[in-house]
């Protein structure tokens, strides 16, 4: 931050101007004299915060910041300056401890952050100077301008400009998983009109500053002999860092560098997520409240007291003279704080260290859970930010990203359907060349399609694509044999593809190269047949069985996103063919229509009811050789126009892709393993799942119902452009009718749902589609009071729906949405998983962010969680999260409790003290109570605990649900409070009695000040301990070891500081303990109070257990 | 996929029941067929317990006579008055039967804040361990009594060991119309450890020397090396009667132990008849509203007389009885719905 501050600063001529140049391999052009290069940032990626010189005073002011720590050190500064009954090491102590842990477990999570970064920094890259080739590190490019030479699966160092490649077209293939997880290649192209001899070349590159969103203009001037021709540069030609190379070879520019990279730009910010644990902070401050009235009361008492004849001032304790000169008033003061100092250990300052650290501890459970762990990727779940694992439990709302989140990205061929039969290699129950026959059409006997039909599907699936097979450094026969045995593994063994997913997977990637997957997925679901071998100089070759057959490619009709389809037109040997293949709803108009009927059904069972797979149809149309002519020539043309090329290029193949033929559908599977599972996990434990993609509709929609988000029962109320577009009407207009009658649906006449029953078991369910468009218009509506009108209903259809589908999402939208709804009434804790850049904003905004996969390094950097796959969520939440917010509320109520009840019986001593500040107990009890005594067992508690087991709590979803942050809100407060009261009172009260009469032992000798705080003390630490004993629900070997392991030490510490070591014997506890234990009074009041205090709690649970809703075993 | 394919034992977590959360644990139930029991168990231990501490306290006698003067007929009425040095009176009293042995004698003061803190850490411990660095120079903390007005220091300084109880007693049983002295035991009444590791005088012969060049507190009448002019062993800091002033007391209202009967014809108990308690009236109580009081107990294995303990086991034993009826007809009509 600071350096790019500076760098405005510096550079405030730079930003004025608005565009940078970049002189191309340093050289200065030829007009520009006196050339000085102009300062950019180095290469150099920082996210970490800390450096070694900087860690000490930035933390510790960081650290001082916060409200807890600060009121710490004030109290300790109290101490230091006033004179007050308890030394500054006692608070002191703490703090430096509490101070020290924060500061390491933050060095530690820096230091995996400068492990992160120098792995991005020194990754090494290729510089040309000086016509040199020297390999580097990433960091050491040293500026703008510097030219660099990527090869094959590296990944850009920063932002470059594609000057050179080495494929012969110009382009080059890109993947940019690690930025939005889109695994599929992306071309871009070099610079036009560059010189091959990058020797020789002087350029300038200008361009904008460096700007967060991710469109690029720039201009390139060349300086090529007298000509200055110049370029205009677009996005295309402009390489992101972190994206990976593919299949090329080329040699580019920096322009932007280290922290001005756009992927930085767009990383960077990434605000401190705080957790709902800490509304503790009004439970401090109720604390802090009795604090300030208990000493309050205590220096009014006092004074009161005092102005009693004899009281201030009698004869045996005479004040000094510096006493007798002080102001009242100051007195007064001075009091006031050192009752402060004698009670603040109310405010828990322990709690906060304990906190953390089981938070980092706790995370590790996280990253160990092996459940978690990933095969194919070989790791594990990643905990970036500890500070949210309870939150997990808490989750309200689980936005989820599309592709590559629910869908895997890797699709797999699951059937098809050709002239109506319908075909599934899964199973094997009559086999067909490696097809099986599952069951007809629904009228039909049992059959299959015509031998020439099916030849002609599979040839169809064959060529029809844009899949490249990749140029392997392994020799071609190979790739041959390879993908010949795969045939006859699926030929012999219908499961082939599946079980071997992840040879046949790696196989798949080496093999082809494509845009789109589900390309992929069907070129090899065609190899029951036929074999893609490549194209090779326009033409395409096929492994037919047992023969290669050629085509030769003629054109290409690209996919688009509007018209939906592609096609190819191939020439055989005999014959000009166009195949065509695209969606269901672009496809069945262009058809003749008697054949639509018998293929529709299947699509639409796949679609949408039943399987959710993703459907495409197939076509072809047999072209004479007229037709054929007619539709070079208007191609060509199209081509070549330079005005509204887009324009005649779709007329011209909407023109050609008529009346054609339908042969079948596919069905490709695309789900993530256990989606539906899961999501039907997340949804029994009471959470809603919205979808949000940006993707269109239909194929969204038929993932929410293979996620079984839709059921067939679910009713959907759809906010589409679709549903606006009325001729008749404004959209507008059309947007309120259907949001107020959408209102009514879901909300109003919904059977108003009783607290603590899960909405989803209603009796009508309800989806809700919203598109992009669609909700810019309800978010952005022209008048502000439709406007939140508008929200407001939205969000509350939304919230009666059991899912959300929201497509055709922009990044910025879905984090729009989450924000909405993380702001609406009641707050609820969302959860946002997604497995790319486009995801981050979203998981940035969201409570609680998770990435899928680990692909993007920087995404996940971002996010607070990860997992290697989406059926990994249902054990996070259900599992760990509950677990964690079980324990995180029990720790917390239990320490405001414990120290209640420690503090309790010191503030009641003041009444019989004379309000003096008279400590209760002795300042190594006061000091060590939180840290050593009862600190082991909360913490082991809060780590260990189970009061489900984790099979039971992942078989019942239902147990998920604790409303609203239910166990850390004022009821249960209430109940520790006035439980920590009870005990206060019982202890202290229990032991005043008992001093009726101090002779306490068989010798009669008497008992003093410090025997009385002791037994109250030795009472305290038993009953606190022995509370928590109650409470735990689990006990492992370390429970029993911590338990027992801290009431021995305390009284093992008690003995050693009551002088069995002799330098200790000028202690003012010295033999208290021991002579404590001596007397059988002491014991049996010791005994009482402890089963006393614990005796209605064990008379609550047992009440408590038969109304309770469900046992634990 | 240049990524280099690390070893899976690297990344793969450890499959070990603690990283898994998987530990075998024992997973207790407080079910009625437990607690019921318990219940009873527990209350018929406290009650048992109750009984024995409420019979044993019972039997114990104690003898409580205020001799502050305050009323006008009070023997020691004219003692009461401040400007009375070396005030003597004498308290009789009459015991119809035989207090039993050893009996315990010791003086209780009331309305009076030995817990005060600025009280309390007015002392030096380190001139009490024998320090003779701290006899030059006691101890900040000990003001307003760490020199006198000639700057001459005080040994012991501070306001606890300077306020120290100076009243002293003698008992006397009238036998036949004589005064039969009734011999008190000043050993023994302050801690062991006290006495003989926590106080220390310093190693010089005769004590004496040790507290040349300092004074003696201001309240006391003696310099603490003559504390006690019968028992050498009993002087400076480890004065029986000290010790007791010393440790200080944990509530306004206390008692501290002066002396035990345990010699001669009283060591069984103080027969019945009559008594006179001889004091010498010193320590003044009435400007701060005090109370002076002498207590005559004997003690048990429990400590001194309390009913306090006895009582408590008893209610608590019975509440828990109570409890388990309650939960048994509870549980009886419910048909215990949990063992299910």
């Amino acid at each position: 931050m600071l350096r790019r501050r500076l760098n405005r600063l510096l550079g405030g001529d730079e930003r004025r101007v608005d565009s940078r140049t970049v002189y191309v391999g340093h050289r200065s052009s030829p007009d520009s004299e006196g050339f000085i290069p102009p300062k950019f940032c180095d290469n150099r990626i920082v996210s970490s915060k800390y450096t070694v010189w900087n860690f000490l005073p930035k933390n510790l002011f960081e650290q001082f910041r916060r409200i807890a720590n600060f009121y710490f050190l004030i109290i300790f500064l109290v101490q230091v300056i006033v004179d007050t009954p308890t030394s500054p090491v006692t608070s002191g102590l703490p703090l430096f401890f509490v101070i020290t842990v924060t500061a390491i477990k933050q060095g530690y999570e820096d230091w995996l952050r400068h492990k992160a970064d120098n792995e991005v920094n020194k990754y090494l890259v290729t510089v040309l100077e000086d016509g040199q080739r020297i390999r580097k590190e990433s960091e050491k490019i040293k500026q703008v301008g510097d030219v660099v030479e990527v090869e094959e699966d590296e990944t850009f160092p920063c932002d470059l400009i594609l000057l050179q490649s080495s494929r012969d077209d110009d382009t080059c293939f890109v993947t940019t998983a690690s930025l939005d997880g889109e695994s599929n290649h992306k071309t871009h192209y070099t610079v036009p009109d560059t010189e091959k001899d990058l020797e020789s070349l002087s350029a300038t590159i200008e361009c904008e500053q460096p700007q967060p969103d991710l469109y690029f203009v720039g201009r390139m001037h060349i300086y090529k002999n007298n000509q200055e021709p110049i370029v205009s540069l677009g996005p295309e030609n402009l390489l992101l860092k972190g994206a990976t190379l593919k299949n090329t070879q080329k040699i580019c520019v920096a322009v932007y560098t280290g922290m001005e990279t756009k992927m930085a730009l767009n990383y960077q910010g990434k605000s401190q997520k705080r957790s709902v644990v800490e509304s503790i902070n009004a439970f401090l401050l109720v604390y802090l409240c009795i604090l300030v009235s208990k000493a309050l009361v205590c220096t009014t008492l006092k004074y009161v007291w005092q102005g009693k004849p004899g009281q201030d001032e009698p004869w045996y304790n005479e004040k000094t003279q510096r006493e007798k000169d002080t102001n009242l008033y100051l007195k007064m003061f001075t009091d006031f704080l050192s009752f402060m100092v004698l009670f603040n250990f109310i405010i828990p300052v322990s709690m906060y260290v304990t906190v953390e650290m089981q938070k980092f501890l706790g995370s590790f459970f996280i990253t160990w859970d092996k459940d978690f762990f990933d095969n194919e990727i070989k790791e594990g779940a990643l905990v970036n930010t500890s500070d949210l694992n309870e939150e997990l439990g808490q989750v309200e709302y689980v936005f989820t990203d599309k592709t590559g989140t629910l869908t895997q990205n890797n699709m797999e061929f699951i059937e098809c359907c050709i002239d109506g039969f319908q075909y599934k290699h899964r199973d094997a129950s009559s086999e067909l060349d490696g097809f099986c026959v599952t069951d007809g059409p629904v009228s039909k006997l049992q059959q299959k399609a015509g031998r020439e039909k099916e030849e002609l599907f599979l040839r169809a699936l064959c060529l029809c694509h844009t899949v490249q097979v990749k140029e392997s450094t392994e020799p071609c026969l190979d790739q041959v044999d390879g993908l010949n045995n795969q045939v006859d593994g699926l030929g012999i063994d219908g499961d082939g593809l599946g079980i071997d997913g992840a040879l046949s997977h790696l196989e798949e990637q080496r093999g082809f190269i494509a845009s789109s997957p589900d390309e992929i997925a069907l070129v090899k679901g065609a190899m029951y047949g036929f074999t893609f071998l490549g194209l090779e100089s326009k033409t395409m070759k096929i492994l037919n069985r047992n023969n290669d057959v050629e085509y030769e490619l003629l054109h290409v009709l690209n996919f688009d996103p509007v018209r939906r389809r592609m096609s190819v037109i191939v020439r055989s040997s005999s014959d000009t063919l166009l195949f065509c293949k695209g969606a269901d709803s672009s496809i069945f108009p262009r058809v003749r229509q008697e054949e639509v009927e018998r293929i529709r059904l299947h699509v639409e069972r796949n679609a949408t009811l039943q399987e959710g797979y993703r459907t495409l149809c197939v076509a072809y149309k047999l072209l004479s050789a007229g037709e054929y002519a007619q539709a070079d020539a208007g191609l060509r043309e199209a081509r070549l126009a330079l005005q509204d090329r887009e324009e005649k290029l779709m007329a011209v193949y909407n023109q050609v892709e008529t009346g054609m033929s339908l042969i079948g559908a596919t069905a490709v599977e695309d789900l993530q393993e256990e989606a539906a599972e899961t999501m039907e996990a997340l949804q029994g434990a009471g959470m809603k799942v919205w979808v949000l993609t940006g993707d269109k509709m239909e194929t969204a929609k038929s993932t929410c119902y293979a996620c079984r988000l839709f059921q067939k029962s679910t009713e959907l109320l759809e906010l589409t452009v679709r549903t606006l577009d009325d001729e008749n009407r404004r959209r507008e207009e059309k947007l309120h009718d259907l949001l107020l009658d959408y209102h009514k649906k879901a909300v109003q006449d919904a059977p108003p749902v009783k607290e603590g029953v899960t909405s989803w078991s209603s009796s009508q369910d309800y989806g809700f589609i919203v598109d992009g468009a669609s909700l810019s218009m309800i978010l952005n509506s022209s008048s502000d009071s439709s406007n939140s009108r508008y929200k407001n209903l939205f969000l509350q259809i939304c919230q009666n729906c059991t899912a959300v589908l929201c497509c055709r999402m922009a990044p910025l939208q879905k984090a729009q949405i989450v924000k909405m709804v993380k702001n609406s009434k009641g707050s609820p804790i969302t959860l946002s998983i997604g497995d790319g850049a486009n995801d981050v904003s979203m998981i940035l905004e969201a409570h609680v962010g998770i990435i899928k996969g680990k692909e993007g390094r920087q995404a996940v950097r971002n996010s607070d969680y990860a997992i290697p796959k989406l059926k990994h969520l249902k054990k996070l939440l259900l599992a760990h999260g509950h677990l964690y917010y079980v324990r995180i509320a029990h720790l917390v109520q239990y320490f405001f409790y414990k120290n209640l009840c420690f503090i309790l019986p010191q503030f009641l001593y003041q009444f019989f003290c004379g309000y003096s500040q008279q400590p209760l107990y002795d300042a190594a009890y006061l000091t060590m109570y939180n840290i050593c005594f009862t600190s082991m067992p909360i913490l082991a508690y809060s780590l260990l605990e189970q009061h489900i087991c984790i099979e039971v709590l992942l078989d019942n979803a239902t147990l998920y649900e604790i409303a609203k942050n239910a166990m850390l809100r004022w009821r249960p407060f209430l109940y520790w409070t006035v439980l920590g009261l009870f005990h206060g009172l019982l202890f202290f009260f229990g032991v005043w009695y008992l001093f009726y009469n101090p002779a306490l032992q068989d010798n009669g000798q008497v008992f003093g000040n410090w025997s009385y705080g002791t037994i109250v003390f030795t009472v305290l630490v038993f009953t606190v301990t022995l509370k928590l004993a109650l409470d735990t629900r689990h006990w492992t070997w370390i429970n029993h070891f911590v338990i027992w392991g801290s009431l021995a030490f305390y009284v093992f510490f008690s003995f050693f500081w009551g002088g069995i070591i002799p330098f200790l014997s000028q202690q003012r506890l010295y033999f208290v303990f021991a002579n404590m234990l001596s007397s059988v009074s002491a014991w049996l009041v010791i005994i009482l109070l402890i089963l006393l205090s614990l005796l209605p709690e064990i008379l609550l649970v047992v009440f408590r257990k038969p109304r309770g809703p469900h046992s634990r075993q | 996929m240049n990524k280099k394919e690390k070893p899976e034992a690297e990344n793969r977590p450890d499959n070990t029941a603690f990283t898994q959360q998987r530990l075998p644990a024992w997973q207790p139930m407080l079910s009625a067929g437990i607690v019921i029991p318990l219940f009873l168990i527990i209350g018929l231990i406290f009650i048992g317990i109750g009984v024995a501490l409420f019979v044993t306290s019972r039997d114990l006698q104690v003898l409580e006579m205020d001799y502050t003067g305050m009323e006008q007929n009070s023997p020691c009425f004219s003692c009461s008055d401040p400007d009375q040095k070396n005030c003597k009176c004498t308290l009789d009293f009459n015991l119809d039967k035989l207090f039993e042995g050893p009996v315990f004698f010791y003086y209780a003061l009331t309305n009076y804040f030995q817990n005060q803190r600025s009280y309390g850490v007015s002392k030096d411990d380190y001139q009490l361990s024998g320090d003779l660095d701290n006899f030059k120079d006691p101890d900040s903390t000990c003001s307003p009594y760490r020199y006198d007005s000639n700057n001459n220091p005080i040994v012991p300084c501070g306001s606890l060991a300077n306020s120290m109880f100076n009243d002293t007693f003698k008992l006397y049983q009238l036998v036949a119309g004589t005064k039969k002295e009734v011999p008190l035991d000043g050993k023994g009444i302050a801690w062991w450890t006290d006495y003989n590791i926590k106080y220390r005088n310093p190693s010089v012969t005769p004590l004496k020397n040790a507290f040349n060049g300092t004074v003696k507190p201001l309240f006391w009448p003696r310099p603490a090396y003559e504390l006690d002019p019968t028992d050498p062993a009993n002087n400076g800091f480890i004065n029986q009667d000290f010790l007791v002033w010393m440790r200080r007391a944990a509530l306004p209202n206390f008692r501290k132990l002066y002396r035990r009967i345990t010699e001669g014809d009283y060591s069984t108990g103080l027969p019945e008849g009559n008594y006179s308690l001889e004091i010498s009236y010193n320590y003044p109580v009435l400007n701060f509203d005090g109370r002076k009081k002498v207590v005559f107990t004997n003690v048990s294995w429990m400590g001194g007389k309390n009913e306090f303990l006895g009582i408590a086991y008893l209610v608590i034993g019975s509440l828990c009885i109570v409890m388990s009826v309650v939960m048994l007809i509870v549980y009886a009509k419910f048909k215990f719905p949990e063992e299910d």
